[in-house]
């Protein structure tokens, strides 16, 4: 736990990225299994269960210090862990020795519900500050030290010198804390054997096209396959003679949500679509997929209600073999077959559109755009692999435009991390009657000059404060964009929206002329 | 007589009515008494200073001879007369610990006592006397560091931080951001108490005050001008001190391969070294933490407590609950980011 912490310690501080895997190589190179693997899963954001929730650890400061305190104290260091870090009582006389990190591990992981939150207790209270900081970072696994999963991964590569793309090909199918792992990488082991496992393989992603790009496959059109964007969400297929699994863009597993997919899954391979409500062959908005994300367990009603499918539109293992360097027509034929072979209503072929000149590739976006399950077009090079990532070129996605209204700040926070002595996270809301209402969130959008002069007003019109959260005037007006205007009857508004940001501050707007709640719901679809 | 009365927030600072001066004055007055020399308490162009022999020597080093129209040097624990003979305000200068030449000030006027602290510390520190508790009615104090989050280690203990990275990374120049006054000198004598005899290597902002401290009778050890090496390379490996504003301006790049360090209470606070690029955080800090603001006031026992500035909100609450009388007293422009 001691070299743990010191090595947070230093990479949260290190700026220089080679510095950082300098450190963390040093770390590897003087550290035992398994602590070392847990340490990697730390970082790498794998570790798969909470060691406790942050409302425990909340609760638990809030039994030996004053909630007035801790709440300026919070509102002043801007994050959880950093104040209970500091604030919790320091061990008066020499503290007993500290666990390894396995130690740690081994322990939450068996203690009873019941008593989670007294060994945390007993564990703060042998700790110095920085200690704890790692502690809780770790058990809520909000640790953010400035180190990609990425660049873990090439320190890995470096340690047992071996290609980076190996560790990349392997890591989804190995589990903290990577004893096969380091076993290969320490040249006692031959290289872990996952040609079988059920597991998520790193999925291929697109750049927003830009306006050169596009006059490009104007150009073209025929070297390219053109498809809707569909607004649901990115999932993986595995299913193989070891098990079946639906996997999210991030590699986690979500099957248990979506049984009635997982059902009709049956012939081998790995494919690539969007998860979408799919009822007779009729796709539903995200607004209705929303309700099954809620969801971790769907009720009868709701498989009934609103059955899922998979739009699919690649795949990257035709039974046992591996098919992502084929060119991307070549891995339609490909698909193509799988779904004949694996023929349930779940799955459907994202359809290739026609195009073959510049005109039709417009009409075609003008009509994703009034269709509202799809948020714009797909542009695929036939020619691309399928490469892990967001390779230069390959893929590009062309949203329809984002919808706008002016809204006006209510609330502020402040941000976290790097920002948290900044006001950037905003609450907004538009008029109904005389009356404003909370309509979203946003904290993204502005450039770090418009964040300190948004950050100046807010402490120049704050009228009033609960815990972090500031009222402000009711004065300015924001731009705000968003993707989507959905009904909702979790806000009070009645409205929820979907990626707000920020795209423009209207200092020059009153707010009086700011939108109505009624010109927000008619943009809903 | 009530405090109140008597000494009141104007914009220029505390003003003490019967005695016609100000107190740590943020603008030019005609009288002003000074607790110590740091810039956001001690300007220059008053007509007439009294402060300590070691504050008046200082403010002439930064500000010049002729820094205000006359000055008068006070001792610490000598009573001096201030006001009308009839009806006067005697004042009394104590050890504030928090630099040298700094000093609480007690004012009594009509029976009643009050103790302006200026800003002070408790921990140890050999650049000057000990913080010494002055029974008072009212007892004003600063609020830099007032919640329970800071808590200062002791200066020995970054230090020897700052040592083993050196013994880490010994291609590294390690640069430290310290406060001219007060905290540079501290920080130097702190590393020779822990056995850094090497040269330490100096920005020319911090020349002046070290040669005033040496003059102080205050031995430094070896100190070199980072102007005067010629092969700046020679500085990998070793301490350079540096104000603040200088950790990544033009002239840092000039030294080879920077690890840059800051001495200052605000380092605790993760995001605050992280704004300001460092990678040595070292809590460093001339001000009390939490507790030992806490702890003073208990000793003091003052009948009320007033706050000039800082995280005013959570001292008078914690000072409420323990059922003290206390006001905040909001006063701007004593407090900066870099000397705390
Ligand atoms: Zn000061
Ligand atoms: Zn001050």
């Amino acid at each position: 736990m001691q070299a743990f912490s010191e090595l947070l310690e230093n990479l949260y501080y290190t700026t220089a990225s080679n510095e950082k895997q300098r450190l963390l190589l040093a770390y590897l190179k003087n550290t035992p299994d398994p602590d070392r693997g847990w340490a990697i899963a730390a970082l790498a954001g794998t570790l798969r269960f909470e060691f406790f929730k942050r409302h425990t650890v909340k609760q638990l400061m809030l039994s030996r210090v004053d909630p007035d305190l801790f709440a300026m104290s919070y509102d002043y260091v801007g994050e959880v862990s950093e104040t209970v870090a500091h604030l919790w009582p320091d061990a008066t006389e020499q503290p007993a020795t500290l666990p390894t990190l396995n130690e740690l591990v081994t322990a939450f992981q068996q203690v009873s519900k019941q008593k989670v939150s007294a060994l945390l207790a007993d564990y703060l209270s042998i700790m110095t500050p920085p200690q704890r900081w790692a502690l809780l970072k770790l058990g809520t696994r909000g640790l953010r030290v400035g180190m990609s999963a990425r660049s873990v991964k090439k320190v890995l590569a470096t340690y047992g010198q071996v290609p980076v793309e190996e560790i990349e090909q392997l890591w989804h199918a190995l589990a903290p804390p990577y004893a096969e792992l380091f076993a290969w990488l320490d040249g006692k082991q031959p290289k872990p054997d996952i040609s079988n496992a059920v597991t998520f393989h790193p999925v291929m992603l697109s750049h927003p096209v830009q306006d050169d790009d596009l006059e490009a496959i104007k150009a073209q059109p025929d070297e390219w396959q053109i498809e809707h964007k569909y607004d649901g969400i990115r999932v993986q297929l595995v299913c193989n003679a070891n098990g079946k699994a639906i996997y999210s863009r991030t590699g986690d597993d979500i099957s248990h949500a979506f049984p009635d997919v997982l059902e009709q899954l049956h012939f081998h391979g790995v494919v690539d679509g969007e998860l979408l409500i799919m009822k007779d062959g009729n796709i539903d908005s995200f607004n209705a997929l929303q309700q099954r994300l809620n969801r971790k367990k769907p009720t009868k009603a709701l498989l009934a209600s609103h059955p899922a499918g998979v739009m699919l539109y690649d795949i990257l293992k035709y039974q046992q073999s591996d098919v992502t360097r084929h060119s991307l027509d070549v891995r339609r034929e490909y698909l193509e077959k799988w779904v004949a072979n694996n023929q349930q209503p779940a799955f459907q072929l994202s359809p290739m559109l026609a195009i073959h000149d510049a005109e039709q590739l417009e009409a075609a976006y003008r009509q994703a755009a009034d269709d509202p399950s799809v948020e714009g077009l797909m542009l695929k090079r036939l020619a691309s692999p399928y490469t892990a990532g967001r390779p230069v070129g390959q893929w590009f996605k062309w949203k329809r435009e984002a919808l706008l209204a002016d809204a006006v700040i209510m609330y502020a926070q402040r941000g976290h991390g790097k920002r948290s002595s900044f006001y950037s996270d905003y609450t907004f809301g538009v008029w109904e009657g005389d009356k404003l209402l909370p309509i979203g969130k946003a904290y993204s959008g502005f450039t770090d000059d418009e964040l300190k002069k948004l950050d100046n007003w807010i402490r120049r019109h704050a009228t009033g404060r609960f815990g972090p959260v500031r009222e402000v005037e009711k004065a300015l007006v924001l731009e705000v964009a968003f993707d989507a205007v959905h009904p909702s009857t979790r806000h009070k508004s009645g409205v929820a929206l979907r990626f707000p940001r920020v795209h423009r501050i209207r200092w020059d707007k009153p707010a009086s002329e700011a939108d109505t709640l009624d010109a927000v719901k008619r943009l809903i679809r | 007589m009530d405090a109140s009365q008597w000494l009141h927030k104007q914009p220029q600072g505390l003003y003490c009515e019967p005695a016609d001066c100000y107190i740590d004055p943020l603008h030019p007055v005609e009288h002003a008494l000074i607790t110590h020399a740091h810039a956001d308490h001690a300007i220059g162009g008053h007509q007439s200073v009294t402060a300590t022999a070691s504050t008046l020597a200082i403010m002439q080093t930064r500000y010049g001879e002729d820094m205000a129209g006359s000055t008068q040097a006070v001792n610490y624990r000598e009573q001096i007369t201030l006001g009308s003979p009839n009806d006067p305000v005697t004042c009394v200068f104590y050890p504030a610990g928090h630099i040298l030449g700094s000093a609480q000030i007690l004012l009594c006027y009509r029976g009643t006592r009050v103790v302006i602290s200026g800003d002070y510390k408790r921990q140890s520190d050999p650049t000057c006397l000990p913080f010494k508790p002055v029974p008072c009615d009212v007892f004003i104090t600063e609020a830099t560091f007032a919640l329970p989050v800071f808590k200062h280690p002791s200066i020995e203990q970054e230090m020897a931080k700052l040592l083993d990275s050196l013994a880490v990374f010994p291609e590294r120049c390690h640069l430290v951001g310290v406060y001219a006054l007060g905290k540079c000198q501290r920080v130097i004598l702190a590393l020779r108490a822990i056995g850094y005899t090497s040269p330490i290597y100096l920005h020319g902002a911090q020349r002046k005050l070290c040669d005033l401290y040496e003059r102080q009778g205050i031995e430094l050890g070896e100190l070199i001008d980072v102007a005067e090496v010629s092969d700046k390379q020679s500085l990998a490996g070793n301490i350079v001190l540096a104000p603040p504003s200088a950790l990544s301006d033009r002239w840092s790049r000039t030294l080879p391969n920077v690890r840059r360090a800051m001495a200052s209470g605000w380092m605790q606070i993760r995001a605050r070294a992280k704004q300001r690029q460092v990678e040595l955080p070292l809590v460093v800090s001339d001000h009390c933490d939490w507790q030992a603001l806490l702890d003073t006031i208990e000793e003091v026992n003052p009948n009320e407590v007033w706050i000039t500035h800082g995280r005013e909100d959570a001292l008078l609450h914690a000072l409420t609950q323990q059922g003290r009388t206390a006001q905040a007293l909001s006063m701007v422009g004593y407090e900066s980011d870099t000397q705390d």
